[in-house]
């Protein structure tokens, strides 16, 4: 009716309700979500119609089977005949051992680094500006080529090697040094090491309780040293010394004995610990010129030497500027080590690939990694986040 | 009180004392930065002592032993088995692969046009003072992929109906789009209905064709389905009638061009990509060296960019689905390496794919690259978004912008501009993340360098450092040029407006 003797409102009724913003963000969520689902489920009938043209079964039981091939470094027993979901574990433990290594030296080298690139000393921070400037702009990739082809494999061969004293030899097959054979009573030291550090920890709360208490500040560096080296010194002395050191021998063809360590994990945690150092060296260096130079000076009023205005004034407030990219960073860094396919160390990616090209399930093993490095990633960011709202909270 | 008298009272300033002899000059400057306290003369002591043995071992390895000549491994071999300096006949002699590949010798003149053009168009862009910067950013972002295309592949790609279809239908959206905004004609003059009729039903006709096999016919070369010659056909009506709606509209402006620019493109776009220029054919197996990395670099950039600033704006939205989505989307790029994105590109899209659909192994590395970076560069963009004032979003509401308006000409131009070292920094990123293609067996520069070494003419044991280190020092110069450009565009663009 309206329509016959109204017919404008109708036309600009029904362009209100297109230019509804409401309406229109429904019907955009709607068609989105409709083409996602058409899309997905063009995919899937893709892939099904593809594997069945392929007949390959997918599907995780492949996972069960016998894997057939071996792992070069391997932290715990493996053998060929274990299965590929054994070989996926030991992938995985390679891609944490590396990532620990390399977070662990690139956070050393990263602050000493950042903090020489602030020095005043003109030859240290030439250095330390060269070192960043140079390996922050070259590809991990390269770098680990670099030291895996262009500097251990042309070292010489464990042949006919000269003995040295300290046991430690650099040939094409890794790095060979001593091995330290635990006996049973090593434990006690273990133990001692363990109460030595709670007991650390305790004292530092009642010294912190003190000083908030009276203000005077007791020392804790010497009591901590003595109770976390000494005290399980004393007790590996106590229970007589039940470790022997195995050295590597140098006989004619072969290096016998000792621990090897992998060229592959050495060019690669030396490569992925240098890069990403570079990259930290730049956090900490910025974490450090955040905090603003009036509080240096006040330190400074205060009469607090140096090491002391660095330990208590400066070094917690660049702290919560530091944090959050150094998360980011320590997950870049174990995200790259699965660069180690390119030199075979077997990490994640390696086995699997190795897996992938044996039995031909590729979505399992590519959802296996996505898995894998997603869970990594976020319990990462989720620890990190803790441990910055912790460092945040002394923010008054 | 007795009165004082002084016999001398100056009457002008002192001149000050100079500054004692041990602070000043050149003894006082090494002083200060190098022997201010006894830690540090240990220091200096120490730095001194490596940057002298350092620069003197380089020298030693990149010079003094280096071989420089030499057509083969007999020419770097050291007598006695050692390893003596860098090998640079051996980089001098594969100069060539590292560059270009395996690309025919005689078509590599294409690429070098190529490089000159990219070189001019970007030095064009990057020097602030050159003139004509909107043209050449058309010319480098339109243009220059086109020809590139068109270059290194040899052109002749044979369009389908549908996809000409859809070229057309696209220049079509765009003229209506620009044409309706013009408040004479708006969008209820009758041609414009007409076109966005026929606009719907040349996308419909094209979904449809999409989905149904039918016969083809050959029309003006090109084979069409029935469905999709509708949807072509429909597209042109829609754009002629937009057009006709535009021009009376803007007759005796002066603007009357503008409205042509779309359906311009899109003509010239088809007749660059399917016509012959006498360019043999390479495909892109050939491709490889400096240019591969390049061409994979730059397309990766060339497609995060705009895909990041949609999956940052997405991420900004109040839709919730959209909102979830671009999160979801952006934190699972972010949360896996790339090289398992390369992974997953090459081996699962061609599962993707309906049968018979069969995806170039370097596309599927451009898609990998590009969807990798383009999360990344969403974060950096999302970063800058959340820096721009609340008041610049409502300010833009309150002059009635719509949303497109309001991102296009008042936000994203600030929050870009606060983002730019984050941008290049993801370009960087980007540029050294390519040398990862490698692994799934593209030869790009590292990739070329890896074959080179093995190489069993070349196989010394110098070999390999000479070649990682002279791609080493390709990849710097680009890295590191880029950086410090983006440190100096920081610089000049620094309103000095900080929020």
């Amino acid at each position: 009716m309206s329509a016959e003797t109204h017919p404008a409102p109708r036309s600009s009724s029904w362009a209100s309700v297109l230019n509804n913003p409401t309406v229109r963000s429904i019907v955009i969520q709607v068609t989105l979500i409709v083409a996602l689902v058409v899309f997905v489920w063009w995919i899937v009938s893709n892939t099904a119609r593809n594997l069945a043209e392929a007949n390959i079964a997918s599907g995780f039981g492949f996972l069960w089977s016998r894997a057939g091939f071996d792992i070069a470094i391997t932290p715990i027993a493996y053998t060929s005949n274990e299965t590929y979901g054994e070989a996926i574990v030991i992938g995985i433990l390679n891609t944490l051992i590396i990532s620990g290594a390399g977070i662990a030296l690139a956070t050393i080298l990263g602050f000493i680094v950042g903090i020489g690139r602030l020095s005043g000393n003109f030859l240290i921070r030439l250095l330390s500006t060269v070192y960043v400037e140079t390996f922050r702009n070259i590809p991990p990739l390269l770098v680990i080529l670099f030291w895996y082809f262009g500097v251990l494999s042309v070292l010489g061969g464990p042949r006919g090697l000269e003995e040295n004293a300290f046991g430690v030899y650099l040939t094409n097959r890794g790095l060979q040094v001593p091995a330290v054979i635990f006996g049973f009573l090593a434990w006690a030291s273990l133990v001692a090491f363990v109460v030595g550090i709670v007991a650390t920890v305790i004292i530092a709360r009642r010294n912190k309780a003190h000083q908030l208490a009276t203000g005077e500040r007791k020392p804790l560096l010497w009591t901590a040293v003595a109770l976390i080296v000494g005290l399980p010194i004393i007790a590996f002395l106590v229970t007589g010394l039940p470790a022997t050191m195995e050295f590597p021998t140098a006989n004619r063809f072969n290096l016998a004995g000792g621990i090897q360590i992998r060229p592959e994990f050495i060019s690669l945690w030396l490569a992925l610990s240098i890069y990403t150092g570079a990259f930290i060296a730049e956090i900490v260096r910025a974490g450090i010129m955040s905090v603003s130079k009036g509080q240096n000076e006040a330190a400074s009023a205060l009469g607090l030497t140096r090491g002391q205005a660095l330990r208590l004034v400066v070094v917690p407030q660049a702290f919560r500027v530091i944090i959050p990219p150094l998360t980011s960073q320590y997950l870049n860094l174990t995200k790259n080590s699965s660069l180690g396919l390119a030199v075979g160390y077997p990490e994640l990616v390696a086995v699997g690939s190795t897996v992938l090209n044996q039995s031909g399930q590729s979505i399992e093993v590519v959802c296996i990694w996505m898995a894998v490095y997603l869970t990594i990633s976020l319990s990462v960011s989720a620890f990190m986040n803790w441990f910055n709202s912790k460092m945040a909270l002394v923010e008054r | 009180m007795e009165e004082q008298v002084f016999r001398f009272v100056s009457k002008e300033q002192k001149a000050a004392l100079p500054p004692p002899e041990s602070e000043v000059g050149p003894l006082g400057i090494v002083r200060r930065n190098l022997f201010a306290t006894p830690v540090d003369i240990v220091l200096s002591i120490a730095a001194g002592i490596v940057v002298v043995w350092g620069v003197w071992g380089i020298f030693q390895w990149a010079v003094i032993d280096a071989v420089f000549t030499g057509s083969d491994r007999e020419a770097c071999l050291v007598e006695g088995g050692g390893h003596g300096g860098a090998c640079w006949a051996f980089v001098k002699a594969k100069f060539g692969q590292f560059v270009y590949g395996v690309y025919p010798f005689d078509d590599r003149w294409r690429v070098d046009v190529l490089f000159v053009m990219l070189a001019l168009l970007v030095a064009g862009l990057a020097i602030p003072k050159v003139p004509y910067k909107r043209l050449n950013a058309v010319l480098l972002f339109g243009v220059f992929p086109v020809v590139t295309l068109v270059l290194l592949t040899g052109g002749q790609f044979s369009f389908s109906g549908g996809m000409l279809a859809f070229l057309f239908l696209i220049a079509a959206g765009f003229t209506i789009a620009d044409v309706s905004s013009e408040p004479q004609v708006g969008s209820h003059s009758l041609p414009v209905k007409i076109a966005i009729g026929a606009a719907a039903l040349s996308l419909l006709s094209i979904l449809v064709a999409g989905l149904v096999d039918a016969r083809t016919v050959v029309f003006l070369d090109f084979r069409f389905s029935a469905l999709s010659l509708v949807s072509l056909l429909a597209a042109l009506v829609a754009l002629g009638a937009v057009l006709y709606a535009g021009f009376m509209a803007r007759r005796g402006e002066g603007n009357v061009a503008r409205m042509f620019y779309p359906a311009i493109a899109v003509i010239l776009f088809v007749f660059l990509m399917t016509t012959n220029f006498g360019l043999s054919h390479v495909p892109t197996n050939l491709w490889g060296g400096l240019m591969l990395t390049l061409v994979v670099a730059l397309s990766g950039i060339a497609a995060s960019l705009p895909l990041g600033v949609l999956l940052a704006l997405g991420r900004r939205s109040d839709m919730p689905a959209v909102k979830l989505l671009s999160v979801i989307f952006i934190e699972f790029w972010r949360g896996v390496p790339l090289i398992t994105v390369l992974f997953m590109a090459n081996f699962m899209l061609p599962l993707f794919m309906p049968e018979g659909v069969t995806f170039n192994q370097l596309l599927r590395a451009c898609v990998g690259v590009a969807l990798f970076s383009a999360a990344y560069m969403a974060e950096v963009i999302r970063g800058g978004l959340q820096a721009i004032p609340k008041g610049q979003y409502e300010g833009a509401d309150a002059m009635a912008l719509t949303y497109w308006q309001k991102m296009r000409m008042i936000i994203l131009p600030q929050a870009l501009k606060l983002v730019i070292p984050g941008i290049v920094n993801t370009f960087i990123g980007l540029f050294k993340d390519t040398s990862l293609v490698y692994i799934i067996g593209l030869a790009d520069l590292l990739g070329t360098v890896r074959r080179g070494f093995n190489d069993p003419n070349w196989i010394t044991p110098s070999t390999p450092a000479t070649g990682l280190i002279f791609a080493a020092f390709i990849y710097w110069l680009f890295c590191f040029s880029m950086s410090r450009y983006s440190i100096y565009t920081e610089r000049r663009l620094d309103t000095g407006h900080k929020s």
